[in-house]
């Protein structure tokens, strides 16, 4: 009775490891594709990985992160790359969310993309300075009932370098069976505050994300997100500036104002922020008492739906009637603008009205 | 029975052959319905998957009919062939999709997602269950084997071949998808049935 038990759990054991043994060594050295180089933008960059992994782990490891929300299984999309040379033909997984003309550009999923012999890639330069982001939430603070504001403290890597007006991609993670994606929010907080960020979410009805920020992301929780990422900054000029914004459209210009007070910019500024009724401002404390600690600074908050009777004492109409009555005349100023693609492109046609040319119009369209 | 006097290669023939059609694995016995149900809905990747399935059958069978006789017979362990046999189905799975994915990108990417399906594919099992049965030699396993992954191979493609032309006619809503497909593979059963008795072994 024993000798069988033994010899069943022993021949068990055994073929168990030889089959083991077999695969992995099968798979040392079937798959071993050695040392291949990966030519990014025509030798920009040139690097040397181990074969055998997908591209985009090959390059995560290399310090280069390709934006990436399902973690390599095909299904979010955001890690498209131009391959040139060396991908091989389109998987199945890959091929539905190819169009005619990505393909033809030879855009691929780098998660898809097996890196098995030299390649040549094109990654776009801004992403050399990408990092992946390991952070922790401290703080979740309602601004008005449908915009949260979240307090990130970095973790991993502990700092960040950026520019006002630059945003980061938040990883969501699966709830409910909704997939983990990733969503473009931008800084609110100043540069020179790297070991934390702050980023203003509204509630975008049934969004995946927003809807996980909202409901299921908790204080003291860990959080992805990469970044930074953007070209909506201040210029160097000395133009005057007005800054146009709605709703959550203020973090990007919060981040700017307190950026330019601190490191001492004195450009004349103008900031009309345009909101429904007087319960979706928010920080309008906070700008008056900027306003009026710099001459250099006015803050015009506007309201469009705001009740007649109510007691609003400041601007009423819509952001663009509102932006008419104060600028007749913008020629020599600089427009930046955040909000939706609406208000953004009303603003800009009252803005080249006002003279001010089109090339100065600088703008962050939520899509 | 497979009668020894027959002729060595028209034995093998034989039990393809009834492997295949008399028993087909898929239609008469309802193994590696779940695969089927789930591949079946075009043409090309039937034939992906059918052919994927024909080769590790014949391989498998080879394999534990060899595992079987000389290892498990002789040290007196048969009862533990079930957990073997699918050991060694996802082993070598595992090892043929390595080989596929570095000789040829083509065929892997034709078959890739397809093979990794095939260790819980239960007509692979099945086949190398079955084949114990029956006192086959070796070659008469693989032809066992063989003709399983055959058959499975020919119901596949034919079951894709009918959905292809089904996605064309308007089927009764309650009907649509898997609805329409057991009902198609219920009558193709029947067809077969008419193989049965055809060859006796």
């Amino acid at each position: 009775m024993l000798a069988s038990v033994l010899l069943s759990v022993a021949f068990l054991t055994g073929s168990g490891l030889v089959l083991a043994f077999l695969v992995v060594f099968a798979e040392r050295r079937i798959l071993d594709y050695g040392q291949c180089t990966i030519d990014i933008n025509q030798g920009e960059k040139r690097l040397v990985v181990q074969g055998g992994d997908s591209l985009l782990s090959s390059l995560a490891q290399q310090q280069i992160f390709i934006p990436s929300a399902c973690g390599g299984r095909g299904s979010c999309a955001y890690c498209k790359v131009r391959v040139l040379e060396g991908a091989g033909a389109i998987g199945p997984v890959e091929a539905p969310h190819l169009k005619p003309a990505e393909r033809e550009a030879g855009v691929r999923l780098s998660c898809q993309v097996k890196v098995r012999g030299d390649l040549r890639i094109e990654v776009p330069r801004h992403l050399f300075s990408v990092k992946r982001y390991t952070g922790r939430l401290v703080r979740k603070r309602p601004l008005t009932y449908d915009i949260l504001e979240l307090t990130i403290e970095l973790i991993e890597p502990e700092t960040i370098d950026f520019v006002a007006g630059q945003y980061v991609q938040l990883e969501s993670e699966e709830y409910k069976g909704r997939e983990p994606v990733m969503r473009a929010y931008s800084m609110a907080s100043p540069p020179s505050d790297k070991r934390r960020i702050q980023l203003m979410i509204r509630l975008v009805p049934n969004g995946i994300c927003t809807t996980w920020v909202f409901e299921h992301l908790k204080e003291g929780q860990s959080v992805h997100l990469s970044g930074p990422y953007g070209e909506f900054r201040l210029t160097d000029t000395e133009a005057p500036i007005l800054f146009i914004a709605g709703g959550s459209g203020m973090a990007p210009i919060w981040s700017m104002l307190r950026d330019m007070e601190e490191r001492g910019i004195r450009r004349q500024a103008t900031y009309f922020f345009g909101a429904l009724t007087q319960r979706d401002l928010f920080l309008v404390e906070e700008l008056s008492e900027m306003a009026r600690r710099n001459d250099w600074f006015t803050f015009v908050p506007a309201l469009s739906k705001e009740p007649e009777e109510s007691d609003w004492k400041g601007e009423r109409g819509l952001i663009t009637d509102v932006l008419r009555r104060h600028m007749p005349d913008t020629s020599a100023h600089e427009g930046y603008l955040c909000g939706s693609p609406g208000m953004i492109n009303a603003c800009i046609a009252v803005l080249k009205e006002g003279g001010m040319p089109e090339e100065k119009i600088y703008y962050d369209k939520f899509t | 029975m497979a009668s020894s006097d027959m002729g060595l290669f028209s034995s093998f023939v034989l039990i393809f052959v009834s492997a295949a059609f008399t028993d087909n694995i898929l239609l008469a016995r309802f193994l590696g319905m779940c695969s089927c149900l789930g591949v079946s809905k075009k043409v090309d990747t039937s034939l992906g998957l059918g052919v994927a399935v024909v080769f590790v059958t014949a391989s498998t069978a080879v394999l534990n009919y060899l595992v079987y006789n000389y290892l498990l017979v002789p040290l007196g362990i048969e009862y533990l062939k079930l957990i073997i046999f699918i050991v060694v189905i996802a082993a070598f799975v595992q090892i043929v999709e390595m080989i596929i994915e570095r000789v040829s990108e083509k065929l892997y990417n034709a078959l890739g997602i397809f093979l990794p399906l095939i260790t819980v594919n239960c007509a692979i099992l099945g086949a190398s269950l079955f084949m114990l049965n029956k006192p086959y030699t070796l070659l008469q396993a693989f032809g066992f084997g063989l003709g399983c992954g055959f058959g499975w191979f020919l119901a596949i493609t034919l079951i894709g071949g009918i959905r292809e032309r089904i996605n064309e006619a308007a089927v009764p809503k309650g009907l649509e998808g898997p609805g329409i497909t057991l009902i198609i593979i219920g009558i193709m059963a029947l067809a077969f049935v008419g193989f049965s008795g055809m060859i006796k072994i």
